[in-house]
């Protein structure tokens, strides 16, 4: 009863979900009490659907080149060769988190101009911190016995590399990516405030109407697509766990 | 054969390994015993390249062991380590098959390879092979670990504390596989313990390491005859020293012609368990059975006690 009861909640937000994105129309006696002077109760100034796929898009070209870059910075300054550049990666990574995505944004404008460039930009900086650090830590505290098996069998660096180290990170790594997706989620929404096409639109469309439906539904689907994305990653990081040997 | 030659390691001003030079024979075990911090690992580790030495040679049968590069040298040396080090998310099979493989064995001698090991060491293929590390005791691991180490049909064992992790009782049953393993593949094993004990038991030289430096390099009776240094002396323990110099012989010889009475004990035994069997039992002579049963004759006290003096 118990086991089953976290996937049932699950599956019936992911279909609550997907009916709201596609027939939003359906929904719209919930949300009529929270307007007022007769206001549209359900988005109208565009697709919820398409929003939300482009919402997606950004977060995950964000997040994916989030992932490149810090894992291979991760994977550089752990060689012998790279371990001078521990201290400068490490401030130039936490410099990206420090600023305020807003002040990004707002950098980045001049730079890029409107529209997506810059919310991508800002998601990636953002990013890049919680994948570095777990792929640092995944990398630095790997059982001592097998690092110096992996030498003594006879593996080259790239062997040991791809074949021990990066396997055995593996679970801590996609610990920071779920942490930085969800960063991402949220973050993206803000996006829309210089032209980006997020769910940030909705909320956005509803702080200038005064209309409190827009901005709940808005709210509502990138949280639910925050918890659904979050638990599905966290299932993903258990089974590679489990492939590592780790009791979970 | 491995000659080690004026081998050294510094690291800063301190001399790890000092001037090491010693000559291990084929299809021998030699262990090296120091206390920790003695250098005993750093020396095991730099006939393999793992270190890389300050200075001196290693040869391995005459050639430097700096004429292949150093991964590949690995590939032809076998490695056991404490806390066996096996790669937690690959299972048994691909565990021992991790050396064939980056040797580039085809894949039936491969299967073929590791279900012989894991049958050698006591474990079923079928059941054992498909498992994960942590899916074992610490004395099946311990034998994957060797089993590994043995995969590619390495001439040199190289063991740093192999048995280090085990029980008492697993661990006298892994140093017995481990010699006939030896006696059946004739492979040159270099283990390094901390236990003069194991070091008696399984080596037929012992080399002795102190801060850095070999001591003494002897066969265990000769180490127990005439310790080099006060410090080895230390290292076997002065008061088991009679007990260890028994241990090194079969009762078989130390038959004496004649009979005894009661229970027999068998020819293959220790000295040392023929004397502890007659202390026990409040008995004068023992009679010794062969391996089919026949009496051989007896041992007496007074036979092992005269046995147990210090060699002139």
């Amino acid at each position: 009863m118990r086991l089953w009861l976290p996937t049932l909640l699950r599956l019936v937000a992911l279909v609550l979900l997907v009916a709201f994105i596609v027939e939003p129309q359906w929904f719209e006696p919930i949300f009529k009490p929270l307007t007022e002077n007769n206001a549209p109760a359900i988005y109208n100034q565009g697709s919820l659907l398409s929003l939300t796929v482009q919402h997606l898009q950004i977060v995950a070209l964000a997040t994916l080149a989030a992932i490149v870059v810090a894992v291979a910075l991760a994977i550089l300054v752990t060689r012998p060769f790279g371990a001078e550049f521990l201290p400068l990666s490490r401030s130039l990574v936490n410099i990206g988190q420090t600023f305020p995505p807003v002040a990004v944004l707002a950098l980045a404008v001049p730079a890029v101009g409107f529209g997506e460039k810059p919310t991508l930009i800002a998601l990636f900086l953002y990013g890049l911190l919680p994948i570095f650090e777990n792929s640092l830590t995944g990398l630095t505290t790997l059982p001592q016995p097998v690092v110096e098996a992996a030498r003594g069998v006879g593996m080259t660096g790239w062997q040991r590399l791809m074949k021990v180290e990066l396997p055995l990170a593996l679970p801590v790594i996609l610990a920071g990516v779920r942490l930085s997706v969800v960063i991402s989620l949220a973050t993206a929404t803000i996006g829309s405030t210089v032209a980006a096409k997020t769910l940030g639109e909705v909320i956005i469309a509803g702080l200038f109407s005064n209309n409190l439906a827009f901005v709940l539904q808005g709210g509502l689907i990138v949280a639910v697509l925050a918890v659904l994305i979050h638990d599905a990653l966290s299932a993903l990081e258990r089974f590679a766990a489990r492939r590592t040997g780790r009791a979970v | 054969m491995i000659e080690i030659e004026n081998l050294t390691k510094r690291y800063a001003d301190t001399a790890v390994v000092d001037n090491v030079s010693l000559t291990i024979e084929p299809r021998t075990v030699a262990a090296i015993v120091g206390t920790s911090g003695s250098g005993k690992t750093t020396l095991l580790r730099m006939i393999n390249r793992l270190v890389e030495p300050t200075s001196g040679i290693v040869k391995l049968d005459g050639v430097d062991n700096r004429a292949l590069p150093g991964h590949e040298l690995r590939r032809s040396i076998g490695y056991a380590i404490q806390g066996h080090g096996l790669f937690p998310h690959r299972t048994v099979a691909e565990n021992i098959a991790t050396v064939p493989a980056l040797l580039g064995w085809d894949k039936a001698r491969i299967s073929a390879r590791v279900d012989e090991l894991l049958t050698l060491f006591q474990l079923d293929p079928a059941d054992f092979g498909p498992r994960y590390p942590h899916e074992l005791s610490g004395g099946q691991q311990q034998r994957v670990g060797v089993a590994r180490a043995l995969a590619a049909e390495p001439n040199v064992l190289l063991m740093d504390e192999p048995f280090g992790a085990l029980d008492p009782i697993i661990r006298a049953k892994a140093q017995e596989d481990l010699l006939a393993i030896q006696k059946r593949f004739g492979t040159t094993i270099i283990l390094v313990t901390h236990d003069m004990e194991e070091a008696i038991h399984l080596g037929d030289k012992i080399a002795v390491m102190d801060a850095g430096k070999l001591v003494q390099y002897a066969a265990p009776a000769e180490i127990l005859a005439r310790p080099a240094t006060e410090f080895v002396e230390t290292l076997i323990g002065t008061g088991e020293r009679p007990f260890k110099l028994l241990s090194l012989e079969a009762v078989s010889e130390a038959v004496e012609p004649g009979r005894a009475q009661g229970e027999a004990i068998p020819a293959t035994a220790t000295q040392r368990d023929a004397l502890a069997e007659l202390l026990w039992s409040g008995r004068q002579a023992l009679p010794v059975k062969g391996e089919d049963g026949a009496d051989l004759g007896k041992v007496t006290v007074k036979g092992l006690v005269k046995r147990a003096a210090r060699p002139a």
